[in-house]
């Protein structure tokens, strides 16, 4: 059966391609919303605080190779040097699917970035990170959940809008709306008799009730998934998932693009990946980090391909707490920083960009002598996101989704239009 | 009370290796390696060589640790200080996902904590501080002072001569000291800043395991070490104060000082009550137990008295919704069952989502139940449930064992539930999966 999100995409898009404007103004907007919307947003936290520096070299500045020495990635043409985004950046060895799509106009790289926390707490900076404050308390909900709240969306849209990619859900998504969780283990079936039996049990109880409900339904989308991509022949069947994916990022990707292409699937998305802090040996081109990053780069690439058809109309946002300390500490690693990098990808982002008001390295232009200058507030990033790509619209972004976030101004231009 | 005095050992006899045998064995493990590599002249794979070696030293201790906390949690006459063990190894988490930490991760938990778990806390925290897990895991043991004897020596070495190479450098690396006062003592907003990071960090050069070759030789393999020739000299301020103790006894003097502090005391009791009362710490309860914790300098006894002596603690409606680790030892004791082998266990808690000994970061595994509370994640247990329901169903009365593990809590709904289950089977899995059972 043909999937109705794709085939109104396919129509609107041949609509517009053959210059029928009024024609696709006369379709009134709720049609478009009634049937999921086109978007898809994937958010990939990375969390442990990622060494932007490593991630995305500034080999092009002049302190960067005394600062971060064995740790630095040479210039591109170098053996393993970096892969060249522009004369000032480029991308660590590890992540060639990436540089791929930058070539291709499908990821933007945001430099010299940081969320509004300057403390050096994973913890704390990973709340706000998640919770779109600018302090780590003061809100039980994640700014995601309260994006998801104020998606625009037609009446009787069936069925939930996000997933975590987990047992349970992080804070960036937990709230008011109802999400879903689904890990990318494979669950064998749970006896049909002993499940109606629980919703029984559970009927006085809301919170459990709800639970089971979601969990019920969650099932059903995964054995939907299995059963289109069957279809498919590059697709994999859900019990192979883990043998096929040995890399977690791979499997947790995998999982959150075949939810998301079974009908009445969720159009947004959360995974995490850990193990980015590296305060001892943390290598250079090659070395811990270097295999985590080609990890995370197949583990994208396995989402972009799971995706499939989807991924023309898909935007995947890479973030992380805070980046790492400039100079290289005294156990050939980084400590806890402040600015580093991010990633927007997918097929509906106008890409080929490296956004960065570049402070440089010297001494004088460190935060606090040692971490890298954020220029850039995650959070613009985030409101261009929503606004460009989910259209949600700005008033309830700058009141209800980014409290206190007027200094961080929107962007422009980071999806096609 | 009696339950919360004296040390609490591991309520199995478990033949398990300490700490400083199992580290010595990943060193000679990874020595024996390394000449089979040199001698077969197979280049590149030193990421291989430490990961085979890791694994072939490591692997039988965690199973044997994991399978002897499983064991201790179902069989112990003092669930109460078993709990509070569990709690306590939470807070100075280290996580078995780090390679040098795997076969360590449980030995912190029963050379550190469990002596200590109902004496002073600055005993607790020094035992742990000191402990080669905990010092491996945070990275302390190559942490150098730029003006150490090694630093000096090595820089000696190096002048004026350019070798082309980048050189060694030496320095600090701040994660021991940093998570010593964000997650054990003073918590996130404890008042302290970066140049106090900094400063404690210089103060700990030297806190390091014995063990090494060459010039790094020295002290009892795996054992704490403190390594004079790293340590930063000299007084050093941190929190105002200035610390003039030389070596190994200035971090001692702030580990004092930071145990005496109120804002510690206020981190302890929140965690305390958040754990055992309610994810939101009813500010009451919390300032009792802080209180307690300061009239008597730390003594462990007395905080856990004022505890339990809050009155939010027998509150009916403030139960909290269990985690995979307190829902599979609850299900253990009220089956009276204890795990025969590693297997099982680790299973379990892979299915539950909660790997032994691996909360992944130094901050431990959440205490909330929304942390805990996914659709996915409650689907997982009630998979598991069954599979314990089968697997235990012969040799056990259904309503019996409602009666007696859920007591009051139990709900009419629920031991009808039971009454009129298909199997003893499914019973058991109804009862293991009522909301009743999943709320402690």
């Amino acid at each position: 059966m043909p999937r109705p999100t794709l085939l109104n995409t396919g129509r609107r898009r041949f609509l517009i391609g053959a210059g029928a404007l009024a024609a696709t103004a006369a379709i009134p907007n709720a049609l478009f919303a009634y049937t999921g919307g086109a978007s898809r947003l994937v958010v990939v936290i990375l969390r442990g605080a990622l060494d932007g520096l490593a991630a995305v070299p500034p080999y092009g500045d002049p302190d960067y190779a005394s600062l971060h020495r064995e740790l630095a990635i040479a210039a591109p043409g170098s053996p393993d040097g970096a892969l060249a985004l522009n004369n000032t950046f480029g991308l660590h060895p590890s992540l060639t699917f990436l540089h791929e799509r930058f070539a291709a106009g499908e990821l933007v790289v945001f430099d010299a970035v940081a969320s509004p926390y300057r403390d050096r707490s994973h913890f704390d900076g990973q709340n706000v990170l998640e919770n779109g404050l600018t302090k780590p308390v003061g809100t039980a909900d994640g700014w995601l959940n309260r994006a998801l709240a104020a998606l625009p969306r037609g009446a009787g849209r069936p069925g939930h809008s996000a997933v975590a990619i987990s047992q349970n859900v992080p804070l960036i998504l937990r709230g008011e709306a109802a999400v879903i969780s689904k890990s990318p283990q494979v669950t064998p079936d749970v006896d049909e008799d002993l499940l109606a039996r629980l919703a029984d049990l559970y009927s006085k109880d809301d919170w459990f009730s709800a639970r089971l409900s979601e969990a019920l339904q969650t099932e059903k989308m995964v054995d939907g998934a299995a059963v289109d991509t069957a279809a498919d022949s590059s697709a994999m069947s859900k019990e192979s998932l883990k043998a096929a994916y040995p890399n977690r990022v791979g499997a947790v990707a995998r999982m959150a693009s075949e939810l998301m292409r079974s009908d009445g699937g969720p159009e947004i998305a959360v995974i995490e990946a850990s193990g980015w802090d590296t305060h001892a040996n943390q290598g250079g081109a090659k070395g811990i980090l270097a295999t985590r990053l080609a990890g995370l780069d197949q583990g994208l690439k396995s989402l972009a391909d799971g995706l499939g058809p989807l991924w023309a109309q898909s935007a995947v946002l890479v973030v992380t707490e805070f980046g790492r300390t400039a100079a290289v500490n005294g156990t050939r690693g980084t400590d806890h920083g402040t600015g580093g990098c991010a990633f927007l990808l997918g097929g509906a982002v106008r890409g080929g960009q490296v956004i960065a008001d570049w402070p440089g390295l010297r001494r004088t232009a460190l935060l606090d002598n040692r971490d890298l200058k954020p220029t850039l507030d995650l959070r613009s990033v985030f409101k261009t996101v929503l606004d460009e790509h989910m259209h949600v619209d700005a008033n309830t972004l700058a009141k209800r989704v980014f409290p206190d976030s007027s200094g961080a101004r929107p962007l422009q231009g980071l999806i096609r239009a | 009370m009696s339950q919360i005095k004296g040390p609490v050992p591991l309520a199995v006899n478990s033949p398990l290796a300490p700490s400083d045998q199992i580290f010595a064995g990943l060193m000679n493990a990874r020595d024996e390696r390394q000449k089979m590599k040199q001698s077969s002249a197979a280049d590149g794979a030193d990421a291989k060589v430490v990961f085979n070696a890791i694994r072939e030293a490591y692997q039988p201790h965690y199973r044997a640790q994991v399978l002897a906390r499983a064991q201790s949690a179902a069989l112990t006459t003092r669930p109460f200080a078993e709990r509070l063990v569990h709690f306590w190894a939470n807070h100075f988490a280290v996580s078995a996902d780090k390679g040098v930490v795997y076969g360590l991760a449980g030995t912190l938990e029963n050379e550190a904590i469990r002596p200590h778990v109902a004496g002073r806390f600055i005993d607790l925290l020094t035992a742990v501080e000191q402990h080669p897990a905990m010092i491996a895991f945070l990275d302390n043991q190559y942490s150098v002072g730029k003006d150490s004897m090694a630093a000096a020596r090595v820089a000696s070495r190096f002048r004026g001569a350019d070798t082309g190479q980048p050189k060694r450098q030496f320095g600090i690396n701040e994660n021991l000291a940093r998570e010593i006062l964000e997650l054990h003592t003073l918590g996130v907003n404890g008042g302290y800043s970066q140049a106090d990071v900094t400063s404690f960090a210089q103060i700990i050069t030297g806190w390091s395991i014995g063990g090494g070759k060459g010039r790094l030789a020295g002290g009892v393999p795996g054992r704490f070490y403190f390594r004079d020739n790293l340590h930063e000299p000299g007084p050093k301020v941190f929190l105002g104060k200035t610390y003039t103790e030389q070596g190994q006894r200035q971090g001692e003097a702030v580990l004092a000082d930071l145990a005496r502090r109120p804002e510690t005391a206020n981190f302890i009791a929140t965690k305390l009550v958040r754990h055992f009362i309610a994810d939101d710490p009813p500010p009451a309860a919390v300032d009792r137990v802080a209180r307690a914790f300061l009239k008597s300098g730390g003594d462990l006894p007395q905080v856990y008295a004022a505890l339990i002596e809050s009155p939010e603690s027998w509150d009916a409606n403030a139960r909290k919704f269990k985690t995979p680790e307190d829902f599979v030892f609850s299900t253990l004791r009220a089956l009276n069952v204890s795990p025969a082998g590693p297997e099982e266990v680790i299973r379990t808690f892979d299915l539950l989502g909660q790997r032994q000994y691996t909360p992944g970061s130094p901050a431990g595994w959440p205490d909330t139940s929304k942390s805990w509370d996914g659709s996915d994640a409650l689907m997982h247990r009630v998979l598991w449930a069954s599979r314990v329901g089968a697997k235990y169903e012969s040799g056990v009365e259904p309503a019996d064992l409602a009666a007696a593990s859920l007591g009051a809590y139990a709900r009419p709904e629920t031991l009808t539930a039971v009454r009129r289950a298909a199997s003893s089977g499914q019973a058991v899995a109804l009862l293991l999966m009522s909301p009743e059972f999943q709320r402690r």
